[in-house]
């Protein structure tokens, strides 16, 4: 039943496959990131409550999602690699971290410079802004323990052990940091209610958030790529690759 | 249109500041990770052009060398 | 084939706590060193906070435990650096007991050698910080369970990390996240206790995070292991 999948555990048709990807990928993303953003920005009506300033909704919750998503994406490839023994997981892996981590960090920035006019403050130790800043550690330590070994085999694997670790530890770590934030807060930070968003404003942020997603896939897919040549040095078909790529630049 | 006018849209009913300063950073940690991806890939392959020559450089000298000790 | 192993895994299990134990009796700088740094780090924060009673009383939980979070990240890289470097590691993931087993004896032997002692000092350093006296039972039941976890979590990364050369602000970055929980619960449960209220489910769920850990854990430690040493 699976075995159409197979050609794709091997690099090089991967490469060549997430080679033809990228380009459509690309003009996906820029199109529904046009049309998303200007849209948001300049269409939809403003909040009744919170005027202008919740236009960083059409960042702020994409990059949030996207920022779970990937590591979830991150914890099954790092899955796959230890249970098939698939060397493409590693890359995988390496390939996802540093993207997921910039779609944190733009989570708590945006996040930040929205609590600031709303709530009066830039940072407050609210659970879903802590266990997101978690997050970004969480990244942080699988990309540094990914370029701390000089072998990319090793490096990949330990990534990966490393990912699932965190993907089981993150429930905990929510589920200790909401709990523990129900304890301390003393003045209550009130959420604004769920205001009941209205489809004019929800239609620009599906196309946002596809726009962002496929953004991520276009940066994942490039990433891909290197950490396959790297994985793949000393292989013929890599040689060829690169020479003739050389070639083409020379003339 | 929301907005009268681009100096309406630029302020963003008093908000500016907060809007275009995430969606600034974005765009420039975007633009960042972008360009490190793709001057990263440009690296790694220059890397394995470089290895590639200097194994055939190795491989020649190896070559000339045995060839100068036999005759 | 001889079905019946040469030895029970209580035998091993007790046979690598015993050699660990054995050797950090020989190494005693090793043993005493984070034990000393948790007290420097505690004597610290009344430096720089100020004397004042109440503030001190307040801040005493959060103290203590952060310092032992520290004093133990300190310790975790000799849980296998020096079995790694003179290759007696290798020889003990290629012999026929289950690495489980062996990755259980040797987490225990951490913390029998680091944990054990800072549950013993801490009383004392509790004192000084003027913590509350409802309190210090639920310190010490904090710490019983709490530090095996972290014991248990720090030999993951410690796993991960030991054929780095300078893996240990790696490690501390792999690791101290995933330390938040044990902080959170362990903390809460003496500020309750302080208050004078009953203060068991938290301590239950730094039970669950025990047991949690002692099942799960050997295996990622092992696979880490594994990576870490072919």
């Amino acid at each position: 039943m699976w075995k159409w999948l197979h050609p794709y555990a091997n690099p090089e048709t991967s490469y060549h496959l997430v080679g033809k990807l990228i380009p459509w990928f690309a003009v996906v993303s820029g199109a529904l990131l046009t049309i998303g953003l200007f849209w948001g920005l300049l269409f939809a009506p403003p909040d009744y409550q919170q005027g202008d300033s919740f236009r960083i909704f059409y960042l702020h919750v994409p990059a949030a999602s996207l920022s779970m998503g990937i590591y979830l994406g991150m914890a099954i490839a790092a899955f796959c690699g230890l249970v098939w023994q698939l060397r493409l997981a590693g890359a995988a892996v390496a390939a996802m971290a540093p993207v997921g981590a910039v779609f944190t960090a733009i989570a708590l920035i945006s996040g930040a410079a929205w609590g600031k006019p709303m709530w009066g403050t830039w940072w407050i130790w609210d659970a879903r802004l802590t266990s997101e800043l978690i997050l970004l550690f969480l990244y942080l330590g699988v990309m540094a323990l990914n370029s701390a070994f000089d072998d990319k085999i090793a490096a990949g694997k330990s990534a990966g052990i490393l990912a699932l670790v965190g993907v089981i530890n993150l429930p905990i770590i929510k589920y200790s940091v909401e709990w523990w934030n129900t304890l301390h807060q003393g003045a209550t930070v009130s959420k604004l209610g769920k205001p009941s968003m209205t489809l004019d404003m929800f239609y620009p942020f599906v196309f946002c958030f596809l726009g962002f997603a496929f953004l991520s896939a276009v940066i994942i897919c490039i990433r891909f790529q290197s950490q396959i040549l790297q994985h793949n040095v000393t292989r013929p078909w890599v040689k060829k690759l690169v020479t003739v790529e050389e070639n083409k630049h020379a003339v | 249109m929301q907005f009268d006018s681009f100096s309406a849209f630029l302020d963003m009913g008093g908000y500016g500041f907060f809007v275009w300063l995430s969606y600034g950073s974005a765009f420039l940690l975007f633009a960042i990770l972008l360009w490190s991806s793709l001057s990263g890939h440009k690296h790694t392959k220059q890397q394995i052009i470089k290895k590639l020559n200097r194994d055939e450089k190795l491989r020649q000298r190896a070559q000339q060398s045995s060839a100068g000790v036999e005759p | 084939m001889n079905s019946k192993p040469a030895m029970s895994y209580f035998t091993v299990l007790t046979f690598i706590i015993k050699r660990e134990l054995t050797l950090a009796y020989r190494h005693k700088d090793d043993v005493l060193n984070p034990i000393l740094f948790f007290i420097i780090v505690v004597t610290l924060f009344p430096l720089g906070i100020g004397p004042a009673t109440n503030t001190l009383a307040t801040i005493a939980p959060g103290v203590i435990w952060v310092a032992a979070l520290l004093a133990t990240l300190l310790s975790l890289d000799r849980i296998f650096k020096s079995d790694f470097n003179d290759g007696s590691l290798e020889q003990m993931l290629l012999s026929p007991h289950p690495t489980y087993i062996i990755v259980l004896g040797k987490v225990a032997a951490h913390w029998l050698i680091t944990g054990l002692p800072l549950i013993f000092i801490a009383p004392v350093l509790a004192v000084s910080l003027h913590l509350d006296d409802n309190a210090y039972n639920a310190m010490m039941l904090t710490l019983l369970l709490g530090t095996p976890v972290l014991s248990f979590i720090g030999a993951i990364g410690a796993a991960l990390t030991v054929r780095l050369k300078n893996g240990g602000v790696i490690l501390s970055l792999l690791v101290l996240p995933l330390f938040i929980p044990v902080l959170i619960f362990a903390t809460s449960t003496i500020n309750t206790a302080a208050m004078n209220l009953p203060y068991q489910g938290q301590l239950a769920i730094i039970a669950a995070l025990l047991v949690g850990a002692v099942t799960l854990a050997p295996f990622a430690i092992s696979s880490a292991l594994k990576v870490s040493t072919n």
